[in-house]
């Protein structure tokens, strides 16, 4: 039981570590202009005096080019309001159709595995230019982060990380936005003991810490998942670039592809890693920066040589660890397929499966 | 709130914005979520708020942001210009309990060619139960001249 808990715990985690760097599709247009009415009721309910929000005349002599939203208002004119609303909460009680989006997805991923409450615990909102009636404004979404399981003062629960674009009607930069929320299961529920999740075997190794996953990397650790060490090519000029990023520092471009490597390349700088020791890598730990024989260069382990005989120069080749069910990685051995002096590191590495 | 809008030159590091009580209504706790669009039940309805492990509704995120900017600009005056509000949650505001908002200005940015300038305030809302918002919030406020300037109302 603890064992099966255990086992769609991880499976959940690595279901919800894929949605990190997705576009949350939740991209959409306000409904309306930013007006008069909607402001009216914002500030009444706010018992915010300020005149320059309804007061054309005193927005003016505040400097203004007329009367300005409430800068804090900025999320009101994308919010998807009441018949929307029902209309998701129907379709989740029915246990019908979900909504399209990643968000919705992944906030029915945890609906199901017992996470139903949610609250929102940080919002860092910063303002380009105050919205002035008629604008119109409009929002794309990013997942950056989904927590591992985290202990809180409302009960266990995942925080979820959004980033928030808002332009106007020009295509425009007005606002952007960082949102966290958490995902919990309600502590009258947890205190059943029911839905409690095992706590992980004393004896079991612990993993490697996760890559952080984002719209520019996550093709870089889905290739590897699939034995393919993959490179990032800019479309505009064709150079490679590794680590990856949006923008081609050649040319700017920000359209790029991915060409697969030889995994063949060469030692071109090492560290040996004696401490700490971190419980999810054996030691001595061998990290080395590998330049590719397409060009360009990363870090990664290297297996299959005696920590003390690493040499600057030796030619290596990629191969595919897997460490777990979620995290496959290049490793590089020495060319010649014979193992280099003490053969130790690799038997561990490959132990540690 | 105040009228007149605070010069950039009068203002600095250490100066402490008014305290400002909010008395936390039903109506205000559901008002403001509606007139932001909010309409999860947590906010307005008892019941399911409570079947979702909340003690009674409470305040949304979008409110708690209308009520720090407004009491940011209660003090600095019309002529402000907000740039960001960066706030942390913590205790939830719950009906029939008091938030009291108090806060101070930390950062004072050089001034610029027409002698405006931003400053960053540090504020804090509490109420029975704890920090319900903490945060900072930066804004520019106009040079002297402008400040002075007369505001309708």
């Amino acid at each position: 039981m603890s064992d099966q808990a255990q086992a769609q715990s991880g499976d959940l985690e690595q279901r919800l570590s894929g949605f990190a760097g997705q576009s949350s599709g939740e991209s959409s247009e306000g409904p309306d202009e930013v007006n008069q009415a909607m402001i009216r009721h914002w500030v009444e309910a706010m018992g915010d005096t300020n005149p320059v929000y309804v007061d054309d005349a005193a927005a003016k002599d505040a400097g203004f080019p007329g009367v300005i939203a409430p800068p804090t208002m900025l999320q009101a004119w994308i919010m998807r309001g009441l018949r929307a609303s029902q209309d998701v909460e129907a379709a989740r009680a029915a246990g019908t159709a979900q909504g399209d989006g990643p968000t919705d997805r992944l906030m029915s991923m945890l609906d199901e595995a017992g996470f139903t409450s949610v609250v929102a615990t940080n919002c860092d909102q910063h303002y380009v230019r105050p919205l002035v009636l008629g604008d119109r404004v409009s929002m794309t979404s990013v997942i950056e982060s989904v927590s591992a399981e985290k202990s809180t003062g409302l009960g266990v629960g995942h925080f979820i990380s959004n980033r928030l674009d808002f332009t106007d009607q020009h295509g425009e930069s007005v606002a952007t936005m960082r949102f966290r929320i958490l995902k919990f299961r309600p502590r009258t529920e947890a205190a059943s003991g029911a839905e409690s999740t095992g706590a992980p075997e004393a004896t079991a190794r612990p993993k490697r810490p996760r890559p952080s996953l984002t719209q520019d990397n996550r093709f870089f650790f889905e290739g590897t998942k699939e034995g393919n060490l993959l490179i990032q090519r800019c479309s505009g000029c064709s150079t490679l670039r590794h680590p990856p990023r949006p923008a081609c520092p050649t040319c700017r471009s920000f359209e790029w592809d991915t060409v697969k490597s030889s995994g063949r390349g060469t030692i071109y700088s090492y560290v040996v890693n004696h401490h700490p020791k971190v419980p999810a890598f054996d030691y001595p730990l061998v990290v080395a920066l590998i330049e590719l024989e397409e060009g360009t260069r990363l870090v990664a382990n290297v297996s299959g040589i005696a920590s003390d005989a690493v040499v600057i120069g030796t030619p290596v080749q990629a191969r595919f660890e897997t460490f777990d069910d979620e995290l496959t990685l290049p490793v590089f051995h020495p060319v010649d397929g014979s193992d280099i002096g003490d053969t130790r590191t690799v038997t561990e590495s490959k132990g540690a499966h | 709130m105040n009228p007149t809008t605070l010069a950039f030159d009068d203002v600095s590091v250490g100066d402490a914005l008014p305290t400002l009580e909010i008395p936390l209504t039903r109506t205000l706790i559901i008002s403001t979520a509606i007139a932001s669009r909010d309409y999860q039940d947590v906010h307005h309805d008892p019941v399911l708020a409570n079947q979702r492990g909340s003690k009674d509704i409470f305040m949304n995120i979008l409110s708690t942001n209308g009520i720090v900017g407004r009491y940011v600009t209660d003090w600095s005056g019309p002529g402000t210009v907000l740039t960001d509000v960066n706030i942390r949650l913590g205790a939830p505001n719950y009906p029939d309990d008091t938030m009291t908002l108090n806060g101070s200005v930390t950062a004072k940015d050089d001034a610029a060619a027409d002698g405006s300038g931003g400053i960053e305030v540090t504020l804090r809302g509490a109420n029975g139960l704890g920090d319900h918002v903490t945060g900072t919030v930066r804004l520019r406020l106009p040079a002297g001249a402008a400040g002075s300037q007369r505001v309708a109302r």
